[in-house]
């Protein structure tokens, strides 16, 4: 699309933020133009072409904008600058620094710089004179936030290159030359810290991407024990509104086991965005003392703010991911919620007057979601250093109902499904996941089999699978007590049922907004696994069927008390022993050690 | 409005069709207003030099020769601390009878508060009522609906909600009101002595449905001068955006546009969540507070609307007739305030979170007792006691006739626990128990 004049043309039709444009030269699909009003600058994307009209998405209100506007074609894709300084920022969908933005409210056409030109970086080479190198090969390093931020060939230039310079450790702008790089023509290129990268495009700088392998710990019980996430896994949470999404989501992007968290708040509530900019400067990473804040990005394009932006925004987000992960680091990326990206795309759709899919959504959505999940993954560099993307992603399913495009297209794509319900939501069984439907297919591969076989013990999986397997027998024990009564089912059946709510209240339910419940490590969710799992193991002797439920009550009690104490604290202790003496009222045969 | 002078006017109409008309017409702007033949419209497309005017009030009986002029300008509102007290229409002109206001003209519907620049809302919003205190906590800043089937009091007890909430300001934007709503309104905040802290926009039944459109964006303009120029809390009250909505799906239909589900306009998200989150609370003291009516039919909240609004607003408050005590109640389940965490047990007492959450729990088991019961099954002496307490609970707390204070609803929600329950039944965190328990 590299052309030598820009084209320009004038703005012939207006409808809502569609706009038609009578150009005098070439256009490409998803070029990126500007529409002068007045003293200020719309910005517009491509999005259809017929004859010498270009159909193009304003990316801002076009109230006030008149026929015969002139038109500045760039002669480039919606691209993102990428460079050191990316980490604690706030952009919107379309990389603008948020906080660069004078006022309280937003002002049309006023973009801002995503990175700070004047700031110096600590530089030091990683290249030496005479290395051949391919893009995304590293050159040179500087220090963001405490984490390695890798310099590297710029990921547009093809084939091999060699170093002809890399400059000396020391203190440099984003913009200044630190390698000089030569095709194998001789021609010259000079490299900077910065590059830019069109966002619809998937950076591929990396030699393999092999199935996901290993679990990435995320600290919520219902998720890492009983369908866990990998590094560079994907996943997504369909839910009712109210169900849970949003809190899971910064559940998981406080707690997780990554490098860097992208949250992208694509057509949601500011006042969730609000919440992030507020607790992440306060909330320390486990991992490393320092604030939450300093490894992550946020980019709020929130619901009312333009639609076409909300669009861009989670592929604004993805290339970030995509850059971090060239670095050899382990980015987790959020999207809340995809349904309303999905959503855009339908109003556009509609705008073009092209022929409708299900539910009037755009006929390519499919192809469009599992194109994005794909991006994700876990990647070998070519320097052999490995690097991931994980992304979860909400979906919000109109009227609460899974059989909709966008929750369908989504299954299709990614490979974790949490599906909050609103059974369990209206009962507070926070986090509502559910936990016969929800699943994840990475508990399949024998890659990650094996690699919790050596983290989590031999008996991890057998585990997982009888908490699973007790989960759905008391659902059909509870089914079978609602058809036939209490007092019609044998004493048995209840047994069954609340041993299943033991495991629900225990390992399922885990309160978000309680300091310590709220996260629980790998190593305190396998101890209370096999603890909830011994009782399961127990047979138990009972009078009635109203013994059952008051004494599982009182364990399930006990138990709460554990999951909000300090783990092996003195007071996890105390209840933890005052639960053995508990189970003896009614146990046939103690069983002291550990379940199988 | 008038025209100016000097004015093009227009006087060839080239297609007319149920909600607009189209001409051909030079340098106009999208989103303009413009009058035809004294009717107010606004540009809704513009191809080449053919404009689109959507006309308000419908295009019954408009010739092909009618006047056109064009206002040079997006639909406005004139603000002022003369607002206070005054009732208007959907286009801001005065309906009480009362003389124009002096003020300075904005466009409604400006642009969106940047994310950075807001501050988390803080402030609890008490209204005595335990369905909303206890358990679903407004917080100033907050977006939140009733959920209300249309033969629910939900406009009463909105404007008991705005009575008690202490606002220095209270924004009515009245759709579709019917006449007599209207006049309650007018009657509730004249009895008060508040009417000097209120400002009304208000179309009702007997306005064309169209118009409708305008009037969240008259209300929420108003809120800004409010809220922004004068640093003050405003309570902006919204009835009913189930109307408003239908208006949205008119307009998109006679457009032909494609309907999404029920026959709702794809956008409906973007067009209420652009006046939803008008709800914001400024860093300056300022905040705009948001209670609005969605009416269901028939309780169904999957219909697109309330779906829709759900997914937008942070919670609602849901209205149902309990036909054990023979009251309407905020109804714990379908009920949900989000910024509840913000302040429960912070600026209300520490065991607030957990008394909520047990008695809703308690409350659950009772619906499945009644279930069993329904079934015609034995009930345990567990069943029987979540049903009497789960009366109690209903009666005493969740009813919208409740007017106490937090620390009394805590109270009555401890005696409740006592009355019917052990300490391991409530499952209550132990240092709270040991603390409230009512022996
Ligand atoms: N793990 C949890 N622990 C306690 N409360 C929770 C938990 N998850 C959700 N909630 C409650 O549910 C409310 C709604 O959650 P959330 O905002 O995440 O819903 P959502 O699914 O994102 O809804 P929407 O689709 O409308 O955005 C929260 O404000 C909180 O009160
Ligand atoms: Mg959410």
């Amino acid at each position: 699309m590299e052309k030598n004049d820009k084209t320009t043309g004038n703005v012939s039709g207006i409808i809502a933020n569609l706009v038609v444009v009578d150009v005098d030269g070439p256009v490409g699909q998803n070029e990126i133009c500007f529409i002068d009003h007045g003293d200020e600058r719309l910005m517009a994307e491509v999005i259809k072409v017929t004859g010498n009209q270009a159909y193009v998405q304003v990316f801002e209100s076009t109230r006030g904008l008149k026929p015969g506007s002139k038109v500045n074609f760039e002669g480039h894709m919606l691209e993102v600058n990428l460079g050191p300084g990316m980490l604690s920022r706030n952009y919107d969908g379309l990389q603008n620094d948020l906080d660069k933005m004078e006022g309280v409210f937003l002002k049309r056409g006023d973009y801002t710089d995503p990175l700070n030109r004047e700031k110096k970086w600590n530089f030091k080479p990683l290249a030496s004179k005479g290395d051949e190198v391919i893009a995304g090969d590293w050159l040179g390093e500087v220090e963001e936030n405490g984490m390695p931020h890798r310099i590297m060939v710029p990921f547009k230039l093809e084939g091999t290159y060699t170093v002809k310079s890399v400059t000396g450790e020391g203190e440099y702008t984003v913009d200044d030359e630190i390698a000089v790089i030569e095709d194998k023509d001789g021609n010259s290129i000079s490299v900077t810290m910065v590059q830019k990268w069109p966002v619809k495009m998937p950076i591929k700088t990396y030699r393999e991407k092999p199935r996901p392998f290993k679990l990435l710990e995320t600290g919520v019980r219902c998720i890492d024990t009983l369908n866990p996430i990998t590094e560079g896994g994907t996943g997504f949470i369909p839910g009712p509104f109210g169900t849970g999404k949003t809190v899971l989501q910064h559940a998981i992007s406080k707690q997780a086991e990554a490098d860097i968290v992208i949250i992208a708040a694509c057509g949601e509530r500011a006042n969730e965005v609000v919440e992030i900019f507020k607790e992440f400067p306060e909330l320390d990473d486990p991992r490393t003392g320092k604030k939450l804040i300093e490894r992550t990005t946020i980019i709020a394009n929130t619901s009312n703010m333009p639609v076409a932006a909300r669009e861009a925004s989670v592929y604004t987000a993805m290339t970030l991911g995509e850059y971090y992960r060239a670095m050899g680091l382990k980015v987790l990326l959020m999207a809340d919620s995809t349904s309303r990206w999905a959503q855009a795309l339908r109003e556009m759709s509609n705008r073009l007057e092209e022929l409708p899919g299900p539910d009037a959504f755009p006929m390519d959505l499919s192809a469009i979601i599992s194109n994005f999940y794909s991006r994700a993954g876990y990647v070998y560099l070519n320097n052999d250093k490995t690097g991931s993307i994980t992304f979860i992603g909400t979906v919000s399913p109109a009227g609460g109902n899974l059989k909709e495009p966008v929750t369908e297209n989504t299954r299709k794509a990614a490979r974790c499904f949490y599906g909050l319900s609103q059974d369990r939501a209206d009962s507070k069984r926070y986090p509502a996941i559910d936990p016969i439907d929800s699943y994840s297919k990475y508990l399949e591969y024998p890659e990650l089999q094996k690699s919790l076989e050596k983290n989590m013990g031999e008996n991890w999986l057998a585990n997982v699978l009888k908490a699973k397997d007790t989960l759905l027998s008391g659902k059909e024990a509870d089914e079978q007590i609602n058809i036939l009564g209490d007092d019609g089912v044998p004493i048995d059946f209840h047994e069954r049922l609340w041993k299943a709510e033991l495991i629900d209240f225990v390992v399922l339910q885990q309160d978000a907004f309680d300091k310590i419940d709220a996260s629980t490590p790998l190593e305190r969710q396998k101890y209370m696994l096999e603890k909830v799992l011994s009782i399961v193991d127990t047979s138990f002797e009972f009078k009635n069927f109203e013994q059952v439920g008051d004494f599982f009550k009182r364990l399930i009690n006990h138990f709460k008390q554990m999951n909000y104490s300090e783990f092996k604290s003195e007071k996890f202790k105390g209840f933890e022993k005052e639960l053995q003496e508990m189970l003896k009222e009614h146990a046939v045969e103690a069983k002291e050690e550990q379940a199988v | 409005m008038s025209s100016q002078a000097f004015q093009k006017v227009y006087t060839k109409l080239t297609n007319i069709t149920k909600a607009t008309v189209s001409l051909t017409a030079q340098d106009v702007g999208y989103d303009e207003m413009a009058v035809v033949n004294g009717r107010m419209a606004q540009v809704v497309k513009i191809m080449g030099e053919q404009v689109v005017l959507q006309v308000f009030s419908g295009t019954e009986g408009i010739p092909t020769n009618a006047e056109v002029t064009f206002l040079g300008n997006p639909p406005q509102v004139k603000v002022s601390d003369e607002l206070a007290g005054r009732f208007f229409n959907a286009y801001g002109h005065p309906i009480d009878g009362g003389p124009d206001i002096e003020g300075e003209i904005r466009e409604i519907g400006g642009p969106s508060v940047n994310p950075v620049r807001r501050e988390q809302p803080s402030q609890l919003i008490a209204t005595g009522i335990a369905g909303i205190d206890l358990n679903n906590s407004l917080v100033s800043g907050q977006k939140i609906p009733f959920f209300a089937d249309s033969d629910q009091p939900y406009n009463q007890v909105m404007a008991n909600v705005a009575l008690r909430a202490k606002a220095d300001k209270i924004i009515l934007g009245g759709m579709g009101l019917s006449n007599d709503d209207y006049l309650f309104f007018k009657q509730v905040f004249d009895n008060a002595g508040a009417l000097d802290r209120i400002v009304s926009f208000v179309n009702t039944t007997e306005d064309p449905p169209v118009e409708r459109l305008l009037v969240p964006d008259m209300a929420l303009t108003a809120a800004e001068y409010f809220a922004v120029d004068k640093n003050e809390s405003v309570l902006v009250l919204l009835t009913d955006m189930t109307l408003f909505a239908d208006a949205l799906s008119i307009v998109s239909n006679r457009m032909d546009q494609i309907p999404s589900k029920d026959s709702m306009p794809g956008s409906l998200y973007s067009d209420l969540a652009r006046i939803y989150e008008k709800a914001v609370q400024f860093p300056s003291g300022g905040s705009i507070t948001i209670v609005a009516v969605t009416t269901l039919s028939g309780g169904d909240i999957t219909h697109a609307i309330p779906d829709n609004t759900g997914y937008i607003t942070e919670g609602q408050l849901f209205l149902r007739r309990d036909t054990d005590i023979g009251k309407v109640i905020v109804d714990p389940f379908r009920s949900l305030s989000r910024l509840k965490q913000l302040v429960i047990g912070e600026q209300t007492r520490e065991d607030h979170p957990q008394v909520m959450n047990a008695a809703v729990r308690l409350y659950a088991d009772a619906a499945n007792a009644r279930t069993k019961l329904e079934n015609g099954f034995d009930l345990t002496d567990y069943d029987e006691r979540t049903l009497d307490f789960a009366k109690s609970y209903s009666d005493k707390l969740l009813a919208i006739d409740v007017n106490v204070n937090t620390d009394t609803m805590l109270e009555i929600g401890w005696e409740l626990f006592a009355k019917h329950f052990s300490k391991a039944e409530v499952g209550i965190k132990k240092e709270l128990v040991d603390k409230y328990w009512k022996e």
